[in-house]
């Protein structure tokens, strides 16, 4: 173990740190940036560079952003859309994972006849480019009434997300041992008995997973939002690209750049509190997917 | 069968055989509504896109078919040749570099490196962003007058100029940047995680052997890695070949149509200038290319499960 510890002698190491450190101010930048920018005054963007600090800060483009900024014909900020968000992506991970949960379920402990049919269709479904799906899905929403509503929008993400939700509990619960199921089963446990007494107990960490990945996915969605709503019910995606593409009056770039980190907050904030389970789900949907 | 012989005589038969039943039915009551959902949702709608497609729709779907003739309006339009040698420049690009960079990183990552997980989440932050949050940051630091340029300017480059964002033959690239940039850190952690599954005993074979770090990783460890090679590159052509908020935040499509990609196209075309059987056609097409990666890789995992 030792010489391999020992790696090479101090030049090469050097050379290491200096690419990873060099690597890290390459991905922080935007982000600083994005920052500084959305503190400075106009004037002082005009006059400064991309990474000089605000002469004097000020929140003038976090307010503006928030409540006044125009995005399309409205001026009232991103307030509104930032709550649609909300509105539409909190039921929409809570449904998508709990169908995945049982369907992981039912896919991993109780196969039938067409069970694994049905996951090679849920498998080909994570991969299908949705442009396939938009037109005939906004005819539907449009005869069920729900064109340009927050619950149109979650049905939508429901269903093209319950084939990844699916993945990842059916993947995890495939680990579990089948004895266990097989046990309570000879006890007299019935289907949702074994579910919620043996494998819920177990779920805490796919439950993660599957939340924060749906979270991070709906948050971020920008081609549902901008085909499927209109107006009052946009989601904040489509109001910061509005926003920035609204070409009255003089461009305001720290009002662009405060809107942005409005946009970004929730999911950076659930990447730096929960990154274990989001890698965890971005790795698992790219490799078993 | 068993529960057959097992059922007991006299009035408990008819309420055990009826809970017997439902048993054997609940699991599928609990998935019909995601079959039915995906169903319709996915396999439901890719037949009536496919429909449409064969179609003259334009405003409103209409069913008078007109052959493969969408198809052929759309080999000869110039914005669709447009897209799709966008898509074989901006893929190319973004896959390569992606790679590049995530190999790199995930090798020099691997040498028991200080504050490994610190340097990790920094990597890896951009994917928990919003593309359109991506593309608007990137916008504001390519700007051709305010943006990188007045950086260097400030900083004593005087002569150095850079206006890709809106060089219509340059912009393209500019997608390819911001899109490495948010990418890239997924691709390192991949391959990391393929690193750290690699038996260490080779390594210290191959130093006891005399083999050199660079040659022992190019030589022995790399291609160990052939599967998470390619399940990076069908997730990042995935990405490339869906790639639309991007370019819709950085340039709309524009200068002109310069950075249309196939997404885009099918976007304006189907929703805003009212060709929706050109659209259902493009997205077909699209469909196509995704298969035409799918297909050889499934084949290829199922493959090898097998010899295993």
């Amino acid at each position: 173990m030792t010489d391999v510890v020992r790696t090479g002698f101090r030049p090469s190491r050097i050379a290491i740190y200096g690419v990873l450190l060099l690597a890290c101010l390459v991905y922080l930048i935007p982000l600083i940036i994005m920052l500084i920018t959305s503190f400075k005054t106009p004037m002082d963007i005009r006059t400064g560079n991309l990474l000089a600090l605000p002469t004097d800060w000020t929140v003038m483009g976090w307010t503006k952003a928030w409540s006044e900024a125009c995005t399309g014909v409205q001026c009232e900020g991103v307030r509104g859309f930032f709550w649609n968000s909300f509105k539409m992506t909190v039921p929409a991970v809570l449904i998508s994972t709990l169908l995945g949960a049982f369907n992981g379920y039912v896919l991993s402990k109780w196969k039938f006849k067409g069970s694994d049919l049905m996951f090679g269709m849920l498998l080909f479904g994570c991969f299908v480019p949705f442009q396939v799906v938009l037109l005939p899905m906004a005819a539907t929403l449009g005869k069920l009434g729900l064109a340009n509503t927050t619950a149109g929008l979650v049905l939508v993400h429901v269903i093209y997300g319950v084939a990844f939700t699916t993945l990842f509990f059916r993947n995890y619960y495939v680990a579990v041992p089948d004895a266990l199921v097989k046990a309570a089963r000879l006890d007299g446990a019935g289907f949702f008995t074994i579910f919620f007494r043996i494998l819920l107990p177990l779920s805490t960490p796919i439950f993660m997973v599957s939340l924060i990945w749906q979270f991070t996915q709906i948050w971020n969605d920008f081609l549902f939002g901008v085909v499927f709503a209109s107006g009052d019910s946009q989601p904040i995606t489509v109001a910061l690209n509005n926003l920035v593409n609204t070409s009255t009056g003089v461009k305001e770039y720290n009002v662009d750049m405060a809107a942005a980190m409005i946009a970004a907050l929730p999911t950076l904030v659930v990447y730096i509190v929960a990154g274990k389970y989001f890698i965890r789900g971005l790795t698992a949907g790219s490799v078993k997917g | 069968m068993e529960h057959i012989q097992r059922r007991p005589t006299g009035v408990a038969r008819a309420s055990s055989g009826l809970m017997d039943g439902l048993q054997r039915w609940l699991p599928k009551l609990v998935v019909a509504p995601t079959f039915i959902l995906i169903g319709i949702g996915i396999y439901g709608y890719m037949l009536w896109t496919g429909v449409l497609s064969f179609t003259n729709s334009s405003f409103l779907p209409s069913y008078d078919f007109v052959g493969l003739a969408q198809y052929a309006k759309l080999m000869e339009s110039e914005r669709w040749l447009v897209a799709s040698r966008n898509l074989a420049i901006f893929g190319g690009l973004f896959i390569g570099i992606c790679l590049l960079i995530g190999v790199v990183l995930a090798i020099f990552l691997d040498q028991r490196i200080r504050q490994e997980g610190a340097i990790r989440t920094i990597y890896l932050y951009p994917m928990a962003l919003s593309m359109i949050v991506t593309g608007t940051v990137w916008r504001w630091i390519l700007n051709p007058s305010l943006g990188l340029e007045k950086l260097m300017h400030d900083w004593g480059w005087t002569s150095f100029s850079f206006d890709w964002l809106v060089d219509s033959d340059f912009a393209i690239y500019t997608i390819v940047m911001a899109a490495v940039w948010q990418a890239s850190g997924f691709v390192m952690a991949l391959f990391l995680a393929g690193l750290r599954g690699v038996d260490s005993s080779i390594m210290r074979a191959a130093r006891v052997d005399g083999a050199s770090l660079p040659v022992i990783y190019w030589k022995i460890i790399l291609p160990s890695l052939r599967p998470v090679f390619f399940s990076s590159v069908m997730v990042l052509a995935h990405i490339a070949i869906k790639s639309f908020d991007l370019v819709m935040a950085m340039t709309s499509g524009g200068p002109g149509y310069s950075t249309d990609l196939p997404a885009v196209f099918m976007y304006a075309h189907t929703f805003t200038r009212g060709q929706m059987g050109l659209g259902s056609a493009s997205a077909m097409l699209m469909l196509g290319a995704i298969l035409a990666l799918l297909v050889p890789y499934l084949y290829s995992e199922l493959r090898e499960k097998r010899h295993d």
